[in-house]
């Protein structure tokens, strides 16, 4: 049952993308509609500010119905689609004014998952919490940007290290290997290192 | 895993620990991981710190935006998408016209019997340099838009 409603998805994905590569709108409004909060997340965890990852995952998407001609149906559109994020990402987070206006930004964009707050109703321990997830968003933002990616990728989009190969097109082994050299920065920035 | 088990030790070790904390390890696998950690103090240390690690962040996820931006999403998109059609627009109007009162104006210049020759000169020599360059950039930029595989996503 699962596998053919997945095929039935993949099936509507490529009649979509077709549609939308030669210019149909409405077909990529579709598009966007089904992937315009996975894009927003990709931005956020890279960038860390919600109003930038607005702005870049909507750039992608505009820049994506502008390349639509390099646009394969028989190939995943969000594996399309996330490059372009995540270039447009990179860019912002090269640029040394973005990067500053980013520092002076004090909105969090990491939360505790709903049942750790619930389970929590000590004022001490629900302080302590916060101030642990302000020390892993800071730490998380001093990665380097690669790390920081599959990390990203994998613990809060909640990809296999398969799905996060073929996204980034890199072995399985890189991915791996990355996300070690960030836990393990992770958890010197947390001050856990040796 | 058979292109794991063929790997370097210490590559091996950190695929095996990445593997664990994330649940894809296999039941021979977690066997030699075990081991491994059972033979050095100093993995089982890093071992700990890293399980930690996945705790902390586990108990985390990304802030949810208010509902109201996915209800405007499409909007913004397609707002952007017009935007860069005018501008596409007013560029080569622009272009035109530009075009068209400078050629006027050198060929007035031109025309004009008052004029020293060099002046002349000058105008005619601005004008044929202007126009290869223009004719330059834009070629270039066509050439290397033709080969690059991600020309629409960098600039």
């Amino acid at each position: 049952m699962e596998i053919a409603l997945a095929e039935e998805r993949i099936e509507s994905e490529r009649a979509l993308v077709a549609r939308a590569r030669s210019g149909d709108r409405r077909a990529f409004g579709e598009l966007v509609n089904r992937y315009m909060q996975r894009a927003y997340y990709a931005a956020l965890g890279l960038i860390g500010s919600h109003e930038d990852a607005l702005d870049l995952s909507q750039e992608a998407f505009a820049r994506a119905f502008r390349a639509r001609a390099s646009l394969d149906p028989d190939r995943p559109f969000y594996a399309w689609l996330y490059q372009i994020v995540r270039r447009l990402c990179f860019n912002f987070l090269r640029d040394r004014s973005t990067r500053r206006r980013r520092l002076d930004e004090a909105t969090p964009w990491l939360v505790q998952e709903a049942g750790v707050r619930a389970a929590q109703s000590d004022p001490a321990k629900i302080a302590e919490r916060a101030e642990l997830r302000a020390m892993v968003q800071a730490a998380i933002e001093k990665l380097p940007d690669r790390e920081r990616e599959v990390l990203v990728l994998k613990e809060f989009e909640g990809l296999r290290y398969r799905e996060i190969a073929e996204l980034l097109n890199v072995p399985i082994g890189t991915v791996m290997s990355r996300l070690y050299y960030a836990r393990k920065d992770l958890a010197e920035h947390l001050g856990e290192g040796s | 895993m058979s292109e794991r088990e063929a790997l370097p030790g210490d590559e091996r070790v950190r695929q095996l620990l990445m593997s664990a904390l994330d649940g894809e390890l296999t039941g021979r696998e977690r066997q030699e991981l075990e081991s491994l950690l059972n033979a050095d103090s100093s993995l089982r240390d890093e071992w700990d710190r890293l399980t930690r690690v996945k705790e902390v962040t586990q108990s985390m996820s990304l802030r949810k935006p208010p509902d109201e931006v996915w209800e405007d999403y499409w909007a913004s998109v397609y707002s952007r998408l017009e935007r860069g059609i005018a501008w596409i627009l007013v560029s080569i109007g622009l272009i035109v016209l530009v075009s068209y009162g400078a050629w006027r104006g050198v060929e007035e210049l031109i025309a004009d019997a008052g004029l020293p020759w060099f002046l002349k000169g000058a105008i005619l020599a601005t004008t044929v340099g202007l126009v290869v360059l223009f004719v330059s950039v834009l070629r270039e930029k066509l050439f290397v838009r033709g080969r690059d595989p991600y020309k629409e996503i960098q600039r």
